[in-house]
């Protein structure tokens, strides 16, 4: 029987990434994944008989050049950056384009300078930020030579700037998205876009108190270098998994699919491998967990080898979901008001003002879906034509509010849900109702069961001040290292986060190769 | 805002009756009020428990020279039943539960994921998936929280179960006397069930006091026929009530530690650095880093290897006879070493005896040249005395009695 350095658990792209980063370091990699085949929720489904839909993501946003670059990822269509155009319900639209707004269409020139300086100045103060992604978080009773350095590095580039600089970073860090948006902006359809932005899988809405790190984490990711951008690759987003597969199987990479994790062993504080669902052990020094750490370590590892202290705070990890996911079969492409044609391709959010947003939100408080809902869509279908018959077209939209844990069920509420929906496109692109061939709702609970996805939470995580950094996602397990020794997280509940960017899995990776051992 | 009617607040007012009686009594309440002569009471968990009854001297000498009866029912009990009690336990406790046999009993300590102590206390193993953890303080919250992935049933029955403590030399006399035919056979931290009033009486050879001795459990509504049959049986014997000031006495003789007094409990303490490890606190001997995984294992492993811990307890033997109850440790008469936390004059060992935690090196690496400074309150006035102190094994009074089996009469 062959024997292997590592085992990686789950097939997602931090698995992959993971795998791929281990194996390229010389270790012989098994990667492990429950489902039929890899890709985590990069996996596509035929959600109708003819049209399929790419998986949970429909853009790429943060995927990480260094990562890419690294792992030999063969992905080509990032230098062609997408549009984001606001449509609010009246024929004036507002449209985005280069990386993140580099320029803007649909509102006046002092609006246009307003939201330039805006973008500036978080993408400077995102900028602070970015510099931890890469790395570990620092280990508190721990700090290395290399955390002392990405602090003073971070800290000199707050200075650098002058000193109000900083003192503005400091003031904005833990301020919401909206008085920050009132500030810089006066056009209702910027302030709902950046709130939209700030808030997207996110439990808060822009009145929330930290709500601006949301969009400090999107404005920490860049395409191509350039930062806030967003693309689809050439091939569509259904391209994305099988490019990751390969990265991995070239670096030789054995991945086993339909193959689910039972146990992880663990022996007084040391794993020695996985037992698999059919009774059948393997064995190696090294387990990466790239799955949930909730399911790693409340159902994988057998509680009594944690201790009260961790698994009391792990399960206190706040991971709820609550976005849901909409796949549309069309039988034409839809066409919705005001849309410019070459917008078509890039993504599409349904936003009125950063009220809505926060009506949308206090719903959800109490076990709501919002019954004006906002959302961001695509038509995935226009990138890669496979997805749907000749003359068809898909579309793929995540809608929030949608608690995971609705009060009245979500079998009686998705229905209810599916409606409120739907009747939010028809007034967006009237006619769009008569050309639906087929709608595939997914709440919180739908993706959980799809993706085992814990809360079908694509962060594996609530992203929010107390879930991040050291504490990611708390702080006995934060650095990918774990109280279980040889046993290490690399999913997005992770530092840094969710979102494709493979960071988590490769940070996770690098750790383990360079031998640290805190 | 509208005043709340009056029948609401006479609702609200008999729903809380407990503030009545802010502090509890015990099953045995009605035995020890009549004996009391000083009415001398302290809280103990929230009951009202007898600091002495009549004199602390006759108390203490009934515990060394013939039987002493002392109320046990406000000792923190929990019931831990079900499948994986014993692996549960194990998870949760220092020692290895697997090697508890039914019908005994285990001194035993449990701490938090740092390895710093929560509590110590005994485990009676009182069926293959049955289980009494008897203790200090209250842990309801942590224990649920424990239970986590394992198939447990754990309730607190300290309201239910009433205790007594019977130690002392002629304490199987009593016993014997009392017609509980057998419990000759049973050998320390043994555990035996005989029947009483219609029920059963949990019996075991367990104490507080370093003595021949047995505790017994009962349900509350079996206590006064219990204390009334131990006390008829006992008279000949010459039974005593006795409070906690005596109890203290033969502890302190036994070098037994008291959580929160000779040290602070992990959930207790307010300041970071007051919270021990077992090795800080003279608990060492329960670590078994062979059995499976626990909580705090690695904490304790790992600050064994890396040799960061930093207290020690210390059993003291003092020059002179004056009680040098938190007193500070001084190395070379000049350097801080530590603190007394808890210090008589032993009638039994007719030595000035104290436990100490001391703060490494001093205790580990320097034992010589140690002193305390007692400052002893005369009339006004304090006497300062600068006194040898030498670091001895405890316990500091070893009875043959206590292990001998079958017990002796007297």
């Amino acid at each position: 029987m062959t024997s292997f350095d590592a085992i990686v658990i789950g097939g997602g792209h931090n698995g992959l990434a993971a795998a791929t980063r281990l194996a390229k370091g010389g270790r012989k990699v098994l990667l492990l994944e429950a489902a039929k085949e890899p890709g985590g929720a990069m996996r596509g489904r035929e959600f109708f008989p003819g049209f399929r839909s790419a998986g949970l993501a429909h853009l790429v946003n943060r995927l990480d050049a260094e990562v890419a670059r690294d792992i030999g990822l063969d992905l080509a269509g990032s230098e062609t950056l997408l549009p984001t155009t606001v449509l609010d319900g009246s024929q004036n639209t507002v449209t985005l384009r280069g990386a993140y707004g580099e320029s803007i269409e649909g509102v006046s020139a002092g609006e246009a300078a307003a939201f330039a300086a805006m973008r500036k100045k978080l993408i400077f103060q995102a900028g602070i930020l970015k510099r931890f992604l890469r790395r570990p978080p620092p280990q508190i009773g721990a700090i290395s030579l290399g955390d002392l350095s990405t602090i003073a590095a971070a800290g000199f580039g707050l200075i650098r700037k002058g000193r109000s600089e900083g003192r503005d970073f400091l003031r904005m860090l833990l301020m919401n998205v909206a008085d920050v948006a009132d500030e810089y902006l006066a056009d209702d359809r910027l302030k709902g876009l950046a709130a939209f932005d700030a808030t997207l899988g996110i439990h808060l809405g822009p009145r929330s108190p930290t709500s601006l790190l949301g969009l400090y984490y999107r404005l920490s990711g860049d395409v191509a270098g350039r930062t806030g951008g967003q693309f689809v690759p050439v091939g569509g987003m259904a391209s994305l998994a099988p490019a990751f597969v390969r990265a991995a199987e070239k670096a030789g990479v054995t991945i086993r699919c339909s193959a689910p994790v039972g146990r992880i062993l663990a022996d007084r504080g040391r794993t020695s491998g996985v037992v698999m669902q059919d009774g059948t052990e393997i064995t190696a020094p090294v387990v990466v967990s790239a799955i949930h750490p909730q399911t790693t370590f409340l159902h994988l590892v057998d509680p009594a080898e944690s201790g009260t202290g961790f698994i009391r705070a792990v399960k206190n990890v706040r991971s709820h979901g609550n976005v849901a996911k909409l796949d549309l079969a069309l039988d034409r492409i839809p066409h919705f008001e005001g849309l410019p044609t070459d917008a078509r391709d890039g993504r599409i959010v349904l936003v009125r003002s950063m009220e809505q947003v926060e009506t949308a939100f206090n719903p959800a408080k109490y076990g709501e879906f919002s019954p004006d809902p906002v959302m961001e869509m695509t038509l995935p279908s226009l990138a890669d034509p496979t997805l749907a018959p000749a003359g068809g077209c898909t579309l793929s939209a995540l809608v929030q509010y949608a608690p995971y844990r609705l009060k009245a069920g979500w079998e009686g509420g998705k229905p209810a849900f599916l409606k409120v929906v739907l009747e939010t496109l028809e007034r967006h692109a009237p006619g769009i109702g008569k050309s639906i061939v087929a709608a595939s709702l997914m709440t919180p609970v739908d993706i959980e069961a799809e993706y085992n996805l814990p809360g079908g939470h694509w962060h594996h995580g609530e992203l929010q001040a107390d879930q991040l950094l050291v504490n990611r996602p708390t702080s006995a397990a934060s650095g990918y290292r774990t109280p279980i020794e040889g046993l290490y997280l690399a999913s997005a509940g992770a530092h840094p986060g969710g979102g494709i960017s493979g960071l988590p899995g490769w940070n996770a990776a690098r750790h383990i190769l360079s031998g640290a051992t805190a | 805002m509208n005043a709340p009617s009056k029948a609401a607040t006479d609702l609200r007012r008999a729903a809380r009756d407990h503030i009545r009686t802010p502090r509890l009594e015990t099953p045995f309440h009605d035995r020890l009020m009549a004996l009391s002569e000083v009415n001398d009471w302290y809280d103990w968990a929230g009951y009202k428990a007898p600091h002495s009854l009549s004199d602390g001297e006759l108390e203490y000498f009934a515990i060394r020279s013939t039987a002493a009866l002392f109320d046990i029912s406000p000792m923190v009990k929990y019931r831990i039943t079900g499948p994986d009690a014993e692996r549960y336990l194990n998870r949760l406790t220092l020692r290895d539960v697997r090697k508890l046999g039914v019908d005994r009993v285990q001194y035993t300590a449990w701490c938090d994921d740092h390895g710093h102590v929560l509590d110590d206390g005994t485990l009676f193993r009182l069926g293959e998936q049955d289980f009494r953890l008897c203790c200090q303080e209250r842990h309801l919250p942590w224990l649920i929280d424990s239970a986590f992935g394992f198939s447990v049933d754990i309730r607190e029955e300290t309201d239910d179960i009433a205790g007594l403590a019977l130690q002392g030399p002629t304490s199987y006399a009593v016993l014997r006397d009392s017609g509980f035919d057998g419990v000759e056979r049973l050998k320390p931290f043994d555990i035996a069930t005989f029947p009483h009033d219609g029920g059963d009486v949990t019996i075991s050879r367990t104490g507080f006091t370093g003595d021949l001795g047995y505790e017994l459990f009962v349900p509350n509504a079996k206590a006064l026929s219990l204390w009334d049959r131990l006390w008829h049986a006992g008279k000949v014997h010459a039974i005593r009530a006795v409070g906690y000031g005596a109890l203290n006495q033969a502890r302190i003789e036994a070098g037994f530690i008291v959580a929160n007094v000779d040290f602070i409990t992990a959930e207790g303490a307010l300041r970071a650095d007051r919270v021990r490890m077992p090795d800080e606190i003279g608990l060492d001997w329960l670590v078994d880093p062979d059995k499976p995984n626990f909580n705090g294992r690695r904490a304790i492993l790992d600050a064994r290897r890396n040799q960061n811990l930093k207290h020690i307890l210390v059993g003291l033997e003092i020059e002179g006879n004056i009680p040098a109850e938190h007193a500070i440790v001084y190395h070379r008469q000049k350097h801080e070493a530590g603190l007394v936390t808890a210090a008589i004059w032993s009638p039994t060992a007719k030595r000035n005896i104290a436990i100490a935690s001391l703060e490494r090196p001093y205790g580990s690496k320097f034992t010589d040249d140690l002193w305390v400074e007692i400052y002893a309150l005369r009339e006004l006035k304090y006497h300062k005395l600068m006194k040898r102190a030498k670091i001895v094994p405890r316990p500091f009074v070893k009875l043959a009695r206590r292990t001998a089996t079958p017990p002796g009469l007297r």
